[in-house]
């Protein structure tokens, strides 16, 4: 199947390139394993967290607390293995930001959706993200979720047992504390929302979906990439 | 599948494994056990009083009681002179006030609102013999009563209005022989009747804690650990450990739960953080007044009404007097919830001498201090007793009337029902100003509430406090408590954004969609 054929509008103001759709293995055992573990440890450390929050009662005040302490030293480990997996396996080089068509990657999702235009940036096993998802996961990853795993941690340890006594971490209050953890849930759950609706704007609907969940995606071929990457060296 | 075998091996097994060693470990920290062992060791006296030849004799006066039993414990008369249940003045220090003499003696309260020309039915109370005005001797050690304390016959009985000597015709042979560690009963036969009547004063003392069972009072439940006072409120040289707030300003020699408990006594982690801000009794007195009533409030100023010329009372359907014409309006509570507030162990209290501030009302005639920010500052269940009580409405200070006397004619208001005629009396004998015009001013009293300490099973739960709405700890302020605290502006921006996302998400997918059906209708 090609692009082309179901890109023939009018207004088309991007320059299509044809390529053949070749089913590719995007993400790996692991990636998947930690994607959809990390999603649900997420989602469950906001609803119990906001039980705690007093939003609303659930598991009992008492089990919640517990709960979601257990499934943040989860998601914790979980974070560890992952940024042990992301060096050794070089992909934390995916989520270095770029302004690089970032413009149109934006214009994309705001104009170009509605038309059926191409994805402006072609994912590939080498750059499975494109400039918006480098930029906002690049923000979860140094920003969001150290801010959430610190104050988290905080909030647990800002006073503890040590050998049969209490011992403190000099906080006078949590308050900050707990309202930076409050603000960091709120966007955490925006950016679920927010990602769960993007999913469904890859080739097909659920064709992002799916490749999260099998590792294989129908992707532009990878030898026209090769290819690109020669002539476009040959340019520079 | 082999990779799958490594992945499950190498991820997942040790995710789980350090999950399930990271959990709280729930390690036995308590020392419940040895408590229970130490304390249901019976006390043996290794003395028996009946058999000394100095006890087996009729004593013409309790002067000479105490004199026989000086005769042997040679300096214990004189640590009793020094001694706050003697005394009833400690030397405290008091931030804002300086050093100052203040207890019983000199204190007041909106209970009976205070001792000054009232002395020989006050201080029945007293531990010492003959305390019936400003003259006493308290340097004289056998002024001492040691019967009120150390008596176990369960015979002793001091007389109404005697100034504190025994009624009139009891055993005092049996009595004297009779002596040792005090009982509940000794301490209770003036604890549990502060302000005039069974528990009326405070709240967590009082006659039934002699046969309740632990679910009133886990400590002293005669089906518990059956302990006495004295267990917990040791004494070095007759000086008790314990503080009652309504007189004592001092955070020293307070009888603490930690002095036996430890302050790490959960078994639960979590638990023993709250100790740094939590009183152990805030959750663990869930009530008080758990059997019979105490007093709530005392209005002083429907006093003196009569019907047909007669004093009357009126009782309420538990018999506990809602109006007298002695004592004016009460109010009564039975399994009270406690009130909470800061308390950092020290307190300060409204003198006879002291102005009242009228921006302040209602007037605290004790103020516990203590506030968030104050490490030393724990929340605290307190009783507060709120009273109409007189005072000078042109110098602004409380005044004191005389209640009680031994006769009509001589000013007493619960005889004559003159308030005129009993604030004069009272102030001539105390001595201070006044200018003669009087009314009634609103008064609070705080007093702690430590005792009646329910099983652990009726503790309160998580919720009781980190709730939204109706918290035990509501109207704390200056401390974050999750599940109770939150800051609006962020719960409302936050739940706005996700809000936008959602509409956001489905305008688009709506663009879509219809785009998608124009586009499908024009090819």
């Amino acid at each position: 199947m090609l692009y082309s054929d179901i890109s023939r509008t009018k207004n088309l103001r991007l320059i299509i390139k044809v390529h053949n759709m070749k089913r590719v293995f995007i993400y790996k055992k692991y990636e998947r394993f930690w994607h959809w573990t990390q999603a649900f440890l997420v989602v469950f450390l906001a609803f119990t967290g906001f039980e705690v929050h007093g939003s609303f009662s659930f598991f009992g005040y008492e089990s919640a607390v517990d709960l979601h302490n257990k499934a943040a030293w989860a998601l914790i480990i979980l974070t560890v293995f992952t940024i042990f997996w992301h060096f050794t396996t070089g992909e934390w080089r995916q989520y270095l930001p770029t302004t690089k068509n970032l413009k149109s990657q934006i214009e994309y999702y705001l104009t170009g959706i509605f038309r059926n235009a191409p994805h402006p940036v072609r994912k590939t096993i080498l750059s499975k993200l494109n400039p918006l998802q480098r930029i906002v996961y690049f923000m979860l990853k140094v920003m969001l979720f150290p801010i959430m795993i610190i104050t988290g941690l905080l909030y647990m340890f800002y006073r503890y047992q040590w050998q049969g006594e209490m011992k403190s971490l000099g906080i006078e209050s949590i308050e900050p504390i707990a309202l930076l953890h409050t603000v960091g849930a709120y966007l955490i759950i925006a950016f679920v929302v927010v990602h769960l609706y993007l999913i469904t704007t890859g080739h097909t609907i659920s064709s992002n979906l799916n490749a999260m969940i099998t590792g294989w995606e129908e992707l532009e071929d990878d030898e026209d990439d090769k290819k690109d990457i020669k002539e476009n060296k040959k340019k520079e | 599948m082999k990779n799958s075998i490594i992945f499950f091996l190498s991820v997942v097994i040790p995710l789980v494994i350090i999950t399930f060693v990271l959990r709280d470990s729930y390690k036995e920290n308590t020392n419940l056990e040895e408590l229970k062992t130490q304390y249901a060791a019976l006390h043996i006296s290794s003395v028996d009083h009946s058999q000394h030849k100095e006890l087996q004799k009729e004593f013409k006066n309790a002067h000479e009681i105490t004199e026989t039993c000086i005769s042997c414990h040679n300096k214990r008369g004189e640590e009793l002179l020094s001694s706050p249940h003697f005394t009833w003045e400690r030397e405290a220090y008091i931030e804002g006030r300086g050093i100052t003499y203040i207890g019983k003696r000199n204190l007041l309260n909106n209970f009976c609102t205070g001792i000054f020309s009232n002395e020989p039915s006050c201080n029945r109370c007293h531990a010492g013999y003959g305390w019936a005005d400003k003259d006493f001797d308290f340097t004289n050690q056998y002024n001492v009563d040691c019967l009120a304390c150390h008596d176990n016959s369960g015979l002793y009985d001091k007389a109404r209005g005697g100034s504190g000597y025994p009624t009139p015709g009891i055993d005092l042979k049996t009595i004297v022989q009779s002596v040792g560690k005090p009982k509940k009963e000794n301490c209770g036969y003036c604890h549990f009747h502060g302000g005039g009547g069974n528990n009326v004063k405070h709240g967590d003392l009082e006659l039934a804690l002699l046969t309740a069972p632990r679910t009133v009072d886990v400590h002293m439940g005669v089906d518990g650990a059956n302990l006495t006072c004295v267990d917990c409120h040791t004494a070095e040289n007759h000086v008790m450990k314990g503080r009652y707030y309504g007189l004592s300003s001092e955070n020293t020699n307070r009888a603490t739960c930690e002095q036996c408990h430890t302050n790490t006594p959960h078994t639960v982690y979590k638990l023993n953080e709250h100790v740094a801000k939590i009183a152990c009794q805030t959750c663990h007195i869930p009530r008080y007044a758990k059997v019979n009533a105490t007093k709530m409030r005392w209005d002083w100023s429907t006093a003196t009404k009569k019907t047909e010329g007669m004093p009357y009372e009126m009782l309420d359907s538990l018999g506990n007097p809602v109006y007298s014409s002695e004592k004016g309006d009460q109010q009564w509570a039975v399994n009270a919830i406690p009130d909470y507030l800061w308390f950092n162990g020290t307190a300060d209290h409204h003198l006879l001498s002291d102005k009242i501030d009228f921006d302040n009302l209602p007037l605290k005639i004790n103020t516990l201090f203590g506030s968030s920010r104050d490490k030393n500052s724990r929340i605290v269940p307190v009783k507060i007793h709120t009273g109409k009580q007189p005072y000078d409405s042109e110098y602004h200070t409380i005044l004191q009337a005389k209640l009680w006397g031994p006769h009509p004619g001589v000013g007493a208001l619960w005889l004559d029902f003159n308030w005129e005629l009993a604030l004069k009396t009272g102030m001539d004998y105390v001595g201070l100003p006044y200018s003669g015009k009087w009314d009634f001013v609103e008064s609070q009293m705080f007093l702690p509430v430590n005792h009646m300490v329910s099983p652990s099973s009726e503790a309160l739960t998580c919720t009781d406090c980190h709730t939204r709405n109706n918290s035990r700890l509501q109207s704390i302020e200056g401390i974050y408590i999750p599940g109770k605290s939150y800051n609006a502006t962020i719960d409302n921006l936050g739940k706005l954004l996700i809000i936008f996302s959602f509409i956001g998400a489905l305008s688009h997918a709506l663009f879509r969609y219809i785009s998608y059906k124009k586009l499908k209708a024009n090819n």
